[in-house]
């Protein structure tokens, strides 16, 4: 779509006017869009292991029924701590840091919009995390109601600890909708001309319809965890029942941000994806046309079907109606997007490096995870489903093999651009295979114990599940410690030695003003924009 | 293309709508208040007396099996129990249903009952002329009483629904207690 094209912003980038800080300042005052999106990769690398760590603490418990390592009151805290960090620590930021990696690059901009906004929105996220970290140090329980925190376990039996959660969860938000904010603003006003919005690249679209998604739904959070605040402490009742409230509000209130939230996940992997399997493919993508309005179609659809989360709470027979329908129409839009990364694949001159081995995984297991999604969605058999470990290992294929392997497709694929050395393709395939593996067993087993009848969110468990449990456990493990693969790799290609130069087009295939950039990309680009043709 | 300007617009629009979408998250509890009232969701419209038109017919070739059930919530010591643990009701009949109380805490309390109806699709068509859970009612130590209900089931009620159930949850007022009269009206002290 923008091969054609003349660059002349880069030849001098390198005459050493603006180069970066030295030491610690450079990091804690950048306005640079690469050291943030930097910033923001690292402090989701090192929330991922923090949050693994947790998750294979749960599965050593479950290994076994009865006690095997921790009491079901730090279980509990496990699991919601789990949850928060991996939602809001590792995959949101990483989508973050690559949005502010690339999309100046893409577009032919110089930086982001807001440079300053942009440091600050980073910033806020170790301080929130520590805050919400801090409090497993706290006598008492730290937060212990789960991810979704339903009131009335968050208000009138909420842990004192769910203060600091209060406020980390409005730290985050805030760091989210400025995010936000810079990449509409960068999208919208700093193309390179001739970049029309239908020649931006496919990733850059995903983000813009993501981003509008956060700019509508985390304030509804920050809404959420206000009112949470005021029935704690200032005497209100929005969810309190003796007061005239009512709990179930809060599960409504909850999940309008909520169900738009989990498209924010994934909907930036979609773009990722849209950008690797045309490469590997050495095809154009398929109907970028049809993806484009995809995107906007699943966004959408994503605010009306939010009390399919909700089935059981005594809902009119015509809401479940309408739920069950509205959510069973999102499958269109993400089969046209499937269909069309398999149109692209067909007939194309394909190789296997890991970015495109983790995109064919992604293609396969997000499919897996998306058809589990369609049986939730249908309201009688979800009143089985409901609470068990289906739903675990639902939005585990779609968000462990989905987000989460887009983000390892997407740093595979860029990171030679970033960092100007080829990773470890050996190691790299290494990681591909124990993850997929790993992932596998960790997760598809608990499908069937789901099926079978066992609850989520137990720290025991009746017999007859233990043989699955233990499979999945062991599966954890295998996919826990591949990531420690995908840290030797990266460190390998940031501080290992040159092996040999890259071109500026890296892989064979690829496409977009990214690649015309040198490798490693000099710490301004584009300051001259350049004209797409 | 890079115009501070243009950006500045753009971010105030922006932030204009951020603003409007944390209001909107406070603008759904009435919202929810009013849909749930609307369909008698969650037992919202039942807490508000219905006045029954004069020449409500009653339809006697239908029988609907009414259950009552009552739960009191939290560690409140508190005796809560209907009269009678269910009532057969033609559609269009008014019923007058007792419930006992008993306050166990020790000290003086106001309480009320907050009510739920199942079928959730049966709901709005359960309806109260007059009923103790409109109020606060306030219990001295050890108080003992009967409270009333008057209830009908509206006569277009859905043909497959056959059986209902008016739950009660009591909960304890203090740190909710509205500025008003001891309200007892209808009890039966005992």
């Amino acid at each position: 779509m923008n091969e054609a094209l003349s660059h002349h912003g880069d030849a001098h980038a390198d005459s050493g006017a603006h180069g970066p800080d030295k030491g610690f300042k450079r990091w804690l005052f950048t306005t640079n869009h690469k050291d943030i999106g930097t910033l923001y990769l690292t402090f989701s690398l090192i929330m991922l292991f923090v949050g693994g760590f947790m998750a294979l603490v749960i599965r050593l418990e479950l290994f076994e029924p009865g006690k095997v390592l921790i009491n079901p009151e730090l279980f509990n805290q496990m699991t919601t701590m789990h949850g928060l960090i991996m939602v809001f620590g590792v995959i949101m930021p990483a989508m973050a840091g690559l949005a502010n990696w690339l999309i100046p690059m893409m577009i032919g901009a110089p930086d982001m919009a807001l440079p300053r906004l942009n440091n600050w929105s980073f910033w806020l996220l170790p301080f929130a995390f520590s805050m919400l970290g801090s409090t497993l140090l706290m006598s008492g329980p730290a937060p212990d109601f789960g991810w979704t925190f339903y009131a009335p376990l968050s208000t009138t039996y909420g842990p004192k600890s769910t203060d600091f959660f209060i406020f980390s969860i409005h730290m985050m938000g805030a760091s989210s909708i400025m995010a936000a904010l810079n990449i509409v603003v960068t999208i919208f006003n700093m193309r390179a001309p001739g970049m029309t919005l239908m020649k931006m690249p496919i990733f850059v679209w995903n983000w813009l319809v993501t981003a509008f998604l956060l700019l509508a739904v985390m304030p509804v959070l920050a809404g959420c965890v206000t009112m949470m605040l005021m029935d704690r402490h200032f005497h209100t009742s929005f969810f309190n029942a003796a007061g005239g409230g009512d709990p179930i509000l809060f599960q409504h209130v909850f999940w309008f941000f909520g169900h738009p939230e989990v498209y924010i996940l994934i909907l930036p992997g979609f773009g990722v994806i849209s950008e690797i399997i045309p490469t590997f493919s050495r095809k154009k993508l398929f109907g970028y046309t049809s993806m484009v309005y995809a995107t906007i179609m699943i966004a959408f659809l994503g605010f009306l079907v939010w009390m399919h989360h909700m089935f059981t709470t005594g809902a009119p027979f015509a809401a479940q109606l309408f739920f069950m329908y509205v959510t069973m129409l999102v499958a269109v839009p993400t089969g046209i997007k499937v269909f069309n990364w398999v149109a692209t694949i067909f007939k194309g001159s394909i190789t296997f490096e890991t970015p495109m081995l983790f995109a064919l995984g992604f293609l396969i297991m997000f499919t897996i995870g998306g058809f589990s999604g369609l049986m939730l969605a249908l309201v009688p058999s979800d009143y089985q489903y409901r609470d068990s470990y289906f739903v675990v290992a639902h939005f585990h294929y779609v968000l462990v093999s989905g987000s989460l392997f887009t983000i390892f497709a997407a740093v595979y694929y860029w990171l030679p651009k970033w960092t100007g050395n080829m990773y470890s393709e050996k190691l790299g395939q290494w990681h591909f295979w124990l993850s997929v593996i790993g992932m596998n067993v960790a997760f598809l087993p608990m499908h069937f114990l789901g099926l079978a009848g066992m609850p989520r969110r137990i720290p025991d468990y009746a017999l007859q599940f233990t043989d699955f449990n233990q499979i999945c456990t062991v599966g954890a493990f295998i996919f826990g410690f591949a990531q420690l693969i995908f840290l030797y790799i990266v460190y390998q290609a940031c501080f290992g030695p040159r092996k040999q130069a890259l071109t500026n087009q890296v892989w064979e295939g690829a496409h977009g003003l990214e690649w015309t950039l040198p490798s490693p990309v000099p710490y301004h680009t584009f300051e001259t924009a350049p004209q797409i043709v | 293309m890079n115009n501070p300007k243009e950006h500045k617009r753009l971010v105030l629009v922006l932030v204009a709508g951020v603003i409007f979408m944390f209001g909107f998250c406070y603008m759904l509890v009435p919202f929810y208040k009013l849909v749930c009232k609307q369909i008698g969701f969650n037992g919202q419209s039942v807490q508000t007396a219905t006045v029954p038109s004069a020449n409500m017919p009653v339809d006697h070739t239908r029988t609907i099996k009414v259950d009552f059930v009552t739960v009191v919530h939290g560690d409140l010591n508190f005796q809560f129990l209907p009269l009678q643990r269910h009532i057969e009701v033609h559609p269009g009949e008014t019923k007058l249903i007792y419930f006992y109380a008993q306050n166990q805490t020790g000290h003086e309390i106001t309480v009320q009952a907050i009510p739920s109806i199942t079928p959730s699709d049966a709901a709005r068509f359960l309806k109260k002329t007059e009923c103790f859970c409109f109020t606060q009612q306030y219990f001295f130590n050890n108080e003992r009483a009967d409270m009333p209900v008057y209830f009908y089931v509206d006569p277009s009620v859905p043909k497959n629904i056959h059986e209902m159930t008016l739950a009660y949850t009591l909960y304890d007022q203090t740190g909710f207690i509205k500025k008003q009269e001891h309200f007892t009206k209808g009890r039966i002290d005992l």
